[in-house]
């Protein structure tokens, strides 16, 4: 038997490999080298151009790149550390543990474009609940009209549909902790508060690092909450990357520029998320 | 004998004038959906598509989400394929992805739909995918009454390509028991020194909506405002901006382009005429209700239909909502034509004409259009005609969550909105004389329709947003969109822009 018809076994993942991922990536590639729009379909060849467009004279893609760095930071900050108190509390001994475990899961479950859509009717500004309640104590926060206010819509909404996801990540991950070190911790007379920041914390950095990666890469494409909530206003203050190239590429159909934002983009976000793991795994594995 | 004979003559002739109206009381009892006038003879009637044979044929259809035209469409789907045995398959789709889920297949040459619904400024760039209406139905007495507008709207250069099924206007909807009440006249008198009347100008719009903003004027133990407008950041934003600007930038002494300067195809849109009805959009943010500047359309036609504003302005939609038999307000709402403004800027003498000036707004509507690869174009245009025929046509008119608006010549008749919607006389001679009056105005502005209409309006919507958020001064803000105008000129190129803009100037200057 050639001993090169192992590679015969190889080609079934390969032509799926090929088909879902480089041949998409290469697509893009060459798209982004056409000026590929509503008027003028087809793959023409224009150099640089759109590149030279997006480098030198599209300042809102930057806006909403800078603009989803905050949000997507933020968002998945705020995920881990109530993800990671969450999945804390049901790890213990409490009553109703497997209640609470599912119940914590239920925002996940849902749909995110349904519940978005629940979400911008509680926060409906004239009509919404969340406003007729505060008005009890006399204040009516402008939700989805202010450009501050909105940002920090877009991310409770954010935060209540994923963190399930990052606790579910932590829970698993602090239920397969070996129990010596707590048990020598116990001995040692160590408080609830140091076992956290010794034991508990340390052992768990290698599965927050993976956690939040995920996590990162994720948000890094909000793109249906800006589109329910805010589309992407008011103004340009909710503009996110991703919502910004939908517009370009399938509102405006401006597909070759649109897949060279597509392009840089992901060339960033590999970079950045890159560089993002070294430092986490530097800072909290102390490598 | 005689009696016999004078009998008999009578039956025959009963039968004769009253047969059309058997017939309709046989298709109403199927179909309830037209039990107000029954089956209505012509090319496309009830009768006459029952004759039809589609069995084992399918129809594919990308429509809007329900319900705006969503709904008629699946309704009229239903009806079609019990008549005839057809199969309809309708998919619904939001407003913003209709452009690109046509357009992606069409341009890769295939044709999942056979009918592609859209908006009537779709039309410079879905008008090689799409096959012109055939002879038969532009020669049918239902088509023949649709206005000279609309026509216009649906064809390009003398072709239909779009089958009429709406037709769009922006107007001016108002609370009739507020403005015509003598004691808020009084009161209003009395408070300000101006009369309170229905709006001339915008700037007495904005008077009356400050002034009846934030207080409850009806008694109902909630409070109202002043205005309810599509402020929110998409693609139909830009017509609401378009709608305020028309009376101070439409100037019928200038003849060659509202949106650009024809002959040089310089944009228009950051002249002070636009910038002053960027302004006054900008001081609407302060009598709107809360929230109000992320409304969108479902948004103002639920807020000023549910009795929540004193005014509103946009499509038919919010006052056939007010109009309706649920409505809390019916009978208690006006049409008007859209507030003027006591000046026009004179875009050639580069100076304000200090005159009075109103400029109806043809604005674009729903439109839908067969595609050129479609293997049952046959029956495609049967259904649009079917969905247009009278029956279903004035059935639709009276539902305003459909969004079928008046299209016809016919429709401006103030007995169908009387007889079969309830509604008051003084209130349907208003509307039908509002719209009359905006089909015989020789300044008009109809939408945009150029090759890449969307980069255009998506950079209006882009501007103006940012100038209501407070992000950049109207003038900042406009000289932004005429930039971005420039550039998308020059990247589409100018001679294909300008030709396709001719044909809508041709339009607006009467010479079409």
């Amino acid at each position: 038997m050639n001993f090169k018809h192992k590679y015969f076994f190889l080609f079934p993942g390969l032509f799926v490999l090929i088909g879902i991922l480089i041949f998409p990536i290469i697509f893009v590639v060459r798209l982004s080298l056409s000026g590929w729009n509503s008027y003028n379909p087809g793959l023409d060849y224009i150099g640089l151009e759109n590149y030279i467009r997006l480098f030198t004279d599209d300042p809102r893609f930057w806006e909403s790149f800078f603009r989803l760095s905050f949000l997507s930071v933020t968002t998945v900050i705020l995920q881990y550390v109530i993800g990671f108190a969450l999945a804390h509390m049901v790890w213990k001994d409490i009553k109703f543990k497997r209640f609470f475990r599912v119940l914590f899961l239920v925002p996940m479950m849902t749909t995110p474009v349904i519940m978005t859509v629940i979400w911008r009717t509680f926060f409906h500004e004239s009509l919404g609940p969340v406003n007729d309640l505060l008005s009890v104590f006399g204040v009516a926060p402008k939700w989805l009209t202010d450009p501050v206010i909105a940002k920090f819509t877009v991310i409770i909404v954010e935060v209540w549909q994923w963190t399930p996801f990052m606790f579910l990540l932590l829970l698993a991950g602090l239920l397969s902790l070996p129990k010596e070190p707590f048990l020598a911790a116990a001995i040692d007379g160590a408080s609830p508060v140091r076992k956290f920041i010794y034991v508990t914390f340390p052992l768990m950095a290698p599965i927050s690092i993976g956690a939040i990666i995920i996590r990162l890469i994720e948000a890094s494409k909000i793109m249906d909450t800006v589109y329910v909530l805010t589309s992407g206003g008011p103004g340009t203050s909710t503009e996110t990357s991703s919502f910004y190239i939908f517009i370009k590429g399938l509102r405006e159909f401006q597909m070759g520029y649109a897949a060279s934002m597509s392009f840089t983009y992901l060339i960033i976000m590999i970079i950045s998320l890159t560089i993002i793991a070294k430092v986490l795994t530097k800072v909290l594995l102390k490598e | 004998m005689k009696i016999m004979k004078t009998c008999l003559t009578a039956l025959i002739s009963s039968l004769m004038i009253f047969s059309p109206m058997a017939y309709a009381d046989k298709w109403s009892d199927q179909f309830p959906h037209i039990k107000a006038t029954g089956d209505i003879p012509g090319d496309c009637s009830y009768e006459k598509m029952s004759k039809k044979n589609y069995k084992g044929k399918t129809l594919k259809i990308n429509t809007h989400a329900i319900p705006v035209m969503g709904e008629p469409t699946a309704l009229h789907a239903e009806q079609f394929e019990k008549l005839t045995g057809a199969k309809v398959e309708v998919t619904h789709t939001p407003a913003g992805d209709l452009y690109s889920k046509a357009m992606v297949p069409f341009q890769a040459g295939q044709a999942p739909y056979d009918v592609v619904f859209g908006f009537s400024n779709f039309i410079n760039d879905w008008k090689r995918y799409l096959a012109p209406v055939p002879k038969k139905y532009m020669n049918s007495p239902e088509m023949k009454d649709v206005t000279k507008s609309h026509m216009g709207v649906s064809s390009w250069d003398g072709t239909m390509y779009q089958y009429p099924v709406d037709g769009d206007r922006h107007y001016l909807k108002y609370r009739k028991d507020v403005i015509d009440n003598p004691e808020m006249q009084k009161k209003y008198k009395a408070d300000t020194g101006n009369e309170l009347r229905v709006p001339r100008t915008w700037k007495e719009y904005a008077q009356m909506a400050k002034y009846f903003n934030d207080w409850d004027w009806d008694g109902d133990g909630e409070k109202e405002y002043g205005s309810a407008e599509v402020m929110k950041k998409d693609d139909l934003m830009f017509a609401a901006f378009f709608s305020r600007s028309v009376a101070y930038a439409k100037n019928p002494r200038t003849p060659g382009g509202f949106f650009f300067d024809l002959e040089t195809m310089k944009p228009n849109i950051n002249n002070p005429g636009f910038v002053e009805a960027l302004t006054d959009w900008v001081e609407a943010t302060k009598y709107v209700p809360p929230g109000g500047t992320n409304f969108g359309l479902g948004d103002e036609i639920g807020s000023f239909g549910g009795g929540q504003t004193l005014f509103s302005f946009s499509w038919d939609d919010a006052f056939i909502a007010a109009m309706q038999d649920d409505s809390p307000i019916k009978n208690k709402v006006g049409a008007a034509p859209l507030p003027g403004a006591d000046k026009v800027w004179n875009r050639v003498s580069n100076s304000w004409e200090n005159q009075y000036n109103q400029a109806p707004y043809i604005v674009w509507g729903w439109a839908v259009g067969v595609a050129k690869k479609s293997k049952v174009k046959d029956m495609a245009f049967d259904y649009l005609c079917f969905f247009s025929n009278g029956a279903n046509h004035q059935a639709d008119l009276a539902i305003g969550r459909f969004g079928v608006n008046p299209f016809k010549n016919s429709d401006f008749d103030p007995n169908i909105y009387i007889n079969s919607m309830g509604w008051d006389p003084e209130i349907a001679n208003s509307y039908t004389q509002t719209l009359l009056d905006m089909e015989k105005s020789n300044n008009r502005v109809f939408p945009l329709r150029v090759p890449g209409v969307f980069e255009f309006t998506s950079a209006v919507a882009t501007g103006t947003s940012k100038a209501l958020a407070g992000q950049l001064s109207p003038q900042e803000a406009l000289d932004e969109v005429a930039k971005e105008w420039e550039a998308i000129v020059s990247r589409v190129g100018k001679k294909a822009v300008q030709d396709a803009y001719a044909v809508g100037v041709k339009m607006e200057d009467n010479k079409l």
